[in-house]
């Protein structure tokens, strides 16, 4: 199960997540021990070098594959796997850039977040709306543009005005956010990347149990 | 003979027109409302805002764009030819940081950076136009790109290389510029300036985009068309796919702008670049992506197009060995490729940050690949030989040194390079890496520049422009 995810081979984590309920196998255990070692791997491989950022969606759409088997099963038994947490993400206001929000969500996702993907060019407004709909734990903004970043302190402030942080955490990133710009506006977080994305997304849930 | 590079045979140039002219067809290119009507009665297909474009509307477009044209200096001379092989550098644009020497950490850009970089580049003969090269931090953000362009024509005679933030910003720049031309048919006669107008990829001429090229043509101030495909991004991996894409993107712009008012000029032009597998950065010193500039340029100028390219640029952080390599590299080969506008030096950091001290640094590989592109030359006076009238005179002795010959061509023969190059033995005094020297060469041009000097009433006029558009920036935010 670990090899079909690290080698991003969405046919074979299927016909082994069918495999393994045929078999009776716990699905939350096929994934906790099984496809979800894979993507540890990977997220690993890539921090490193090794692995690369096609190799890392291939593992994402191959463990996308798998919970589809699985799911069913898992919500039948109840066992439903736990998520990390909850994350709105969506590009600032007049921001058409989607690439890295979707390696994000993608990753974010398939390492056991919940994604809520408000898509490109999003206001501020619909990002407070969305956030208090699902309970939201983190919003996320990205911006490519530097005349867009002004589209993440915008959202920051609007979720502060709603009296939705601290308990909500807002993290930014794009590829013109530094980690001067998350401090001037008060992000909660900034990253470079979708697996520092990931890093930064457990560690502001676990602070979130820690202080709770 | 001029030295010359090509990657693409004739039958591969054909083959990424004919899929890019598919490309037009299906899926199709998005467009703009205001684009709508026009494409519609020239026969293309709009259904929820993507234009369907048939190759005969896009060829019929093709031909009325000028083969060449000229931009002008405040003195009315013709100094940079969008045609041909010529080649031309101008710095890069829109970084929003500057590399300060001191503490060699990047800031914020400002004024004062931005008249820096004029000073510098108006001090250099390799560098035929301006740019608008950062962003004035210090500035409103709403007339961000009109401050841009003051400053820039307030400190220089040449030609400018320069883009809007929106459409509305537009109109006050071309407002700006006529005025330093005397009046808007006077700048249409002899355009100072051109505006890099920018799709989104793959295949999407946003509002933005899409206004900005109907705008321009309409003014007839010549626009630039910088296509950006990121090669495994947000284009095919293949290079040869990325080019594909570049050309459908560049030939939906010409078809709107053409449309809009043939005969107006355009250029060929883009910012290609490979996608970084790790980073998910657009890398500018890779090879790939200087790879990808040339390509673009070579089916543009298949095409009988002005072309332009970004190039000379560096991923690096710094100002050291790693950026000059990366620079210098696609100065030569962008050169070789006969590019008209090339666009990038002094940017580090994958176009995050500027830094002067690169600038004047790039300007020397600069003079190295204008002197690569003369060529070895030999004289056509009759009688002349390559060596033995010269050593008739030398015999055997080896005093070249002090052959008329040798004073008379040498400065031709041999490009000479600044103190910014080391070339000197190891004396008693320690030497200097580059970047000292860099900074010693940029006090030196700076202290060596002179303000233009203006047309009476001209900077009456910028001061009035300014005011309106401040006023307009100003209503529109409370609007919003």
């Amino acid at each position: 199960m670990r090899q079909s995810i690290i080698d991003g081979a969405p046919d074979t984590a299927t016909q082994l997540a069918q495999q393994a309920l045929a078999d009776g196998i716990d699905p939350l255990e096929a994934v906790n021990h099984g496809f979800a070692a894979g993507i540890m791997f990977a997220g690993d491989q890539f921090g490193c070098g090794q692995m690369f950022l096609p190799d890392l969606l291939g593992s994402a759409e191959a463990m996308k594959a798998a919970i589809k088997i699985l799911e069913p099963e898992m919500l039948k038994r109840g066992s439903k796997r736990e998520t990390l947490g909850k994350i709105v993400l969506g590009t600032a206001r007049g921001d058409i850039h989607d690439i890295g929000k979707n390696l994000v969500a993608t990753i974010l996702s398939a390492s056991g977040f919940q994604i809520f993907d408000l898509g490109t060019s999003v206001t501020p407004e619909q990002f407070v709306a969305k956030a208090k709909e699902v309970n939201a734990d983190i919003v996320g903004v990205s911006a490519l543009l530097t005349t867009t970043m002004a589209g993440q302190k915008a959202v920051i402030e609007a979720l502060d005005r709603n009296g939705l942080r601290p308990r909500v955490k807002a993290i930014i990133g794009g590829a013109a956010v530094t980690s001067k710009w998350a401090a001037e506006i008060g992000a909660d977080g900034f990253s470079r990347n979708a697996i520092d994305a990931l890093e930064l997304a457990k560690k502001l849930m676990g602070r979130e149990t820690a202080s709770a | 003979m001029r030295p010359r590079i090509q990657l693409l045979s004739p039958e591969l140039i054909a083959r990424i027109l004919r899929e890019a002219f598919e490309l037009l067809m299906s899926p199709g290119v998005r467009v703009a409302p205001a684009a709508f009507e026009l494409l519609r009665a020239a026969g293309a297909e709009v259904s929820d805002g993507v234009a369907h474009i048939p190759e005969t509307l896009a060829r019929k477009c093709l031909a009325s764009v000028p083969r060449d044209f000229y931009l002008y200096n405040r003195q009315g001379e013709r100094v940079v030819h969008y045609g041909g092989d010529d080649v031309h550098f101008d710095p890069g644009s829109c970084c929003v940081q500057m590399l300060d020497p001191e503490t060699l950490e990047a800031r914020p850009s400002e004024t004062r950076d931005l008249v820096r970089i004029v000073q510098v580049t108006e001090t250099l003969p390799q560098f035929a136009a301006q740019s608008t090269a950062v962003v004035c931090n210090d500035a409103p953000g709403e007339i961000g790109d009109l401050y841009r362009l003051l400053v820039v024509l307030q400190h220089s005679n040449k030609p400018v290389v320069t883009g809007s933030f929106s459409a509305a910003g537009l109109h006050g720049m071309i407002d700006l510029l006529a005025a330093d031309s005397g009046g808007a048919e006077n700048l249409r006669q002899k355009p100072r300036a051109v505006f890099d107008v920018c799709p989104s990829p793959p295949l999407n001429w946003s509002e933005f985009g899409s206004n900005n090229l109907l705008d321009l043509a309409r003014a007839g101030v010549p626009a630039e068309i910088v296509s950006m495909p990121l090669a495994g991004g947000t284009a095919p991996v293949t290079l040869a796919g990325s080019v594909t894409q570049h050309g459908a993107e560049a030939l939906a712009g010409i078809t709107l702008h053409q449309l809009a008012r043939p005969g107006s000029p355009i250029v060929w032009g883009g910012a290609p670049a490979i996608f970084d597998m790790r980073t998910g950065g657009a890398p500018m010193g890779a090879v790939e992506t200087a790879m990808l500039n040339m390509a673009c340029a070579e089916v543009g100028k298949h095409l009988g197009l002005p072309t332009h390219g970004y190039l000379v640029a560096t991923d690096s952080k710094f100002v050291d060995a790693q950026a000059g390599a990366e620079s210098a590299r696609s100065v030569i080969l962008g050169a070789l490729t006969g590019i008209n506008m090339i666009s990038g030096a002094g940017m580090i950091e994958s176009l995050a940050c500027h830094s002067v001290e690169k600038l004047v640094i790039d300007a020397e590989s600069i003079a190295s690949a204008y002197r690569l592109v003369r060529g070895v030359e030999v004289s056509d006076d009759a009688g002349q030989t390559l060596a033995t009238a010269m050593f008739a005179q030398t015999g055997l002795s080896g005093e070249f040194l002090k052959l008329k010959e040798t004073r008379a061509l040498f400065r031709k023969e041999q490009s000479l390079p600044s103190a910014v190059i080391d070339r000197s033995a190891r004396g008693s005094e320690s030497p200097t890496d580059i970047f000292a020297r860099a900074r010693a060469r940029v006090d030196e041009l700076v202290s060596t520049y002179r303000k233009p000097s203006f047309a009476e009433g001209v900077l009456q006029a910028f001061q009035r422009i300014m005011e309106h558009e401040a006023e307009r920036a100003a209503a529109a935010a409370e609007m919003s």
